[in-house]
């Protein structure tokens, strides 16, 4: 089981994870983010917001039938205001479906809608992989901030020392986000805001 | 060498590769040793026989695919820009998805495809692209490196399908012994094909462009008859 759990969220596990920031690529152009602790601060704002929400979706996915997942990734949409965001969020579900459906055969992914949200696919992962619930949440939880932070380390050339440090030190907040209960509807205008301008944007590095 | 980086694993890399569809095939190499000029003129001298399309990885910006458009040798709907986050190396060797969704999107709009070019973002003599990408790869070197690139060796210069020696015009001018790279890269390429060019005085790469026709012809044109039920 923890096997599964740690495969799901390794960062090695070829979805493309690693083409986006997660909104940290325009939070430096915009000099939201410049040092370890600007970072650590719009990581704690990320996970409490649209890894809060994307916790909730994964682990509602988690076992959810053909309807219910469809229902999901309305309520993934509705609580994505952000076209860029819900382009980058389907993109990534998408390879976390091609890799998933050698990684852990299983009758689920046929029930997922095409191109579904990351946090549905992270879901049905987790199922097919005979993980629980929880365990998605935890995994969605803690790819909301490992993405980014990854990101970020790239883009100023960070101490990796202090941003897997960093990292660690919202272990705590990440397990909490990942119990949360239903699907929470928390939204950040500053996070749509950036991905709006990052989309429109020819010079980067990241697709989000 | 860190571990996973062993050379036998490409060396020893078993041929052929095939993924349906459009033959896929890599071109990659360091910065500026001309993949986008070999990508423009394999558009150029094999459009009009194939159904092809091209992927760049840019590292930065979208310059190869704006140079491609400019110099109008594709429709733009034939190009796709990938972004590799900071990695064009992880994006053709070790997670290859933003690229799979480039090839799937230019094959679904154009479901005669027969040939995808794929242009890495380049990086160093250690960069190939995985096999789960492509079919077969290119690895563009050009003269003005020195003519000890070939000797330096790496997964690109020993393991890829066709090396190419590209600018065999500068060669008088940074004093490179092109005898010295066809040997040196002779004797570590284990018989896989070397061809030295100059797509300055060649824009339209005839001896890839045939090495190219071969591996369709080979590998089974791609074709809407051939691999689509
Ligand atoms: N002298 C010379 N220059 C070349 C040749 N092929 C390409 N170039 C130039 O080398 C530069 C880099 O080429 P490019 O195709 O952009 O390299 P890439 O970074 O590998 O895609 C450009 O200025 C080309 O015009 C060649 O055969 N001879
Ligand atoms: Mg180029």
């Amino acid at each position: 089981m923890t096997a599964a759990l740690l495969t799901l969220a390794d960062s090695r596990l070829p979805a493309g994870g690693h083409t986006h920031s997660g909104g940290v690529e325009q939070a430096i152009a915009a000099g939201v983010v410049h040092d370890p602790a600007t970072l650590s601060a719009f990581l704690r704002r990320r996970l409490h917001t649209s890894g809060a929400v994307a916790a909730g979706l994964a682990a509602a996915a988690c076992g959810a039938d053909p309807t219910t997942l469809v229902r999901l990734d309305q309520e993934a949409d509705a609580r994505t205001p952000s076209p860029a965001l819900r382009a980058a969020s389907r993109q990534q579900g998408r390879g976390l479906v091609r890799v998933g459906r050698r990684a852990w055969p299983s009758p689920a992914w046929d029930d997922l809608p095409e191109r579904p949200h990351h946090a549905l696919a992270l879901g049905v992962a987790a199922h097919a992989g005979g993980l629980l619930p929880r365990d998605a949440a935890a995994a969605a939880a803690y790819l909301s901030v490992s993405g980014p932070a990854t990101a970020a380390q790239r883009l100023l050339a960070m101490d990796p020392l202090a941003v897997a440090a960093l990292t660690a030190r919202l272990a705590a907040e990440i397990d909490a986000v990942a119990a949360v209960d239903g699907v929470p509807a928390a939204a950040d205008p500053l996070l749509d805001l950036l991905a709006e301008v990052h989309a429109a944007r020819k010079d980067r590095f990241f697709a989000s | 060498m860190p571990p996973d980086h062993n050379v036998d694993d490409y060396v020893d890399a078993p041929a052929p590769h095939r993924h349906g569809g459009p033959l896929r095939v890599g071109l990659g190499g360091p910065v500026g040793s001309g993949k986008t000029a070999l990508a423009a003129a394999l558009c150029r001298t094999l459009g009009a026989e194939y159904d092809l399309a091209v992927v760049t990885n840019d590292i930065y910006t979208t310059e190869d695919a704006d140079f491609l458009r400019r110099n109008a040798v594709l429709p733009d709907d034939r190009i796709e820009a990938v972004q590799t986050g900071c990695c064009p190396h992880t994006a053709i060797r070790d997670d290859i998805t933003a690229n799979l969704d480039a090839v799937e999107l230019l094959e679904s709009r154009h479901p005669g495809l027969e040939l995808v070019l794929v242009e890495s973002g380049g990086d160093n003599l250690t960069a190939s692209f995985s096999y789960g990408l492509v079919d077969v790869q290119v690895f563009v070197v050009d003269v003005a490196g020195g003519d000890k690139v070939p000797r330096k060796g790496g997964p690109g210069v020993t393991a890829a399908d066709l090396l190419v020696v590209n600018k065999t015009d500068l060669a008088p001018l940074v004093g490179a012994d092109l005898g010295v790279m066809r040997r040196d890269a002779d004797a570590v390429r284990g018989g896989r094909p070397t061809l030295l060019v100059s797509l300055r005085e060649d824009p339209t790469a005839a001896a890839v462009a045939d090495w190219v026709r071969e591996q369709v012809r080979v590998r089974g044109a791609a074709g809407a008859d051939t691999t689509r039920a």
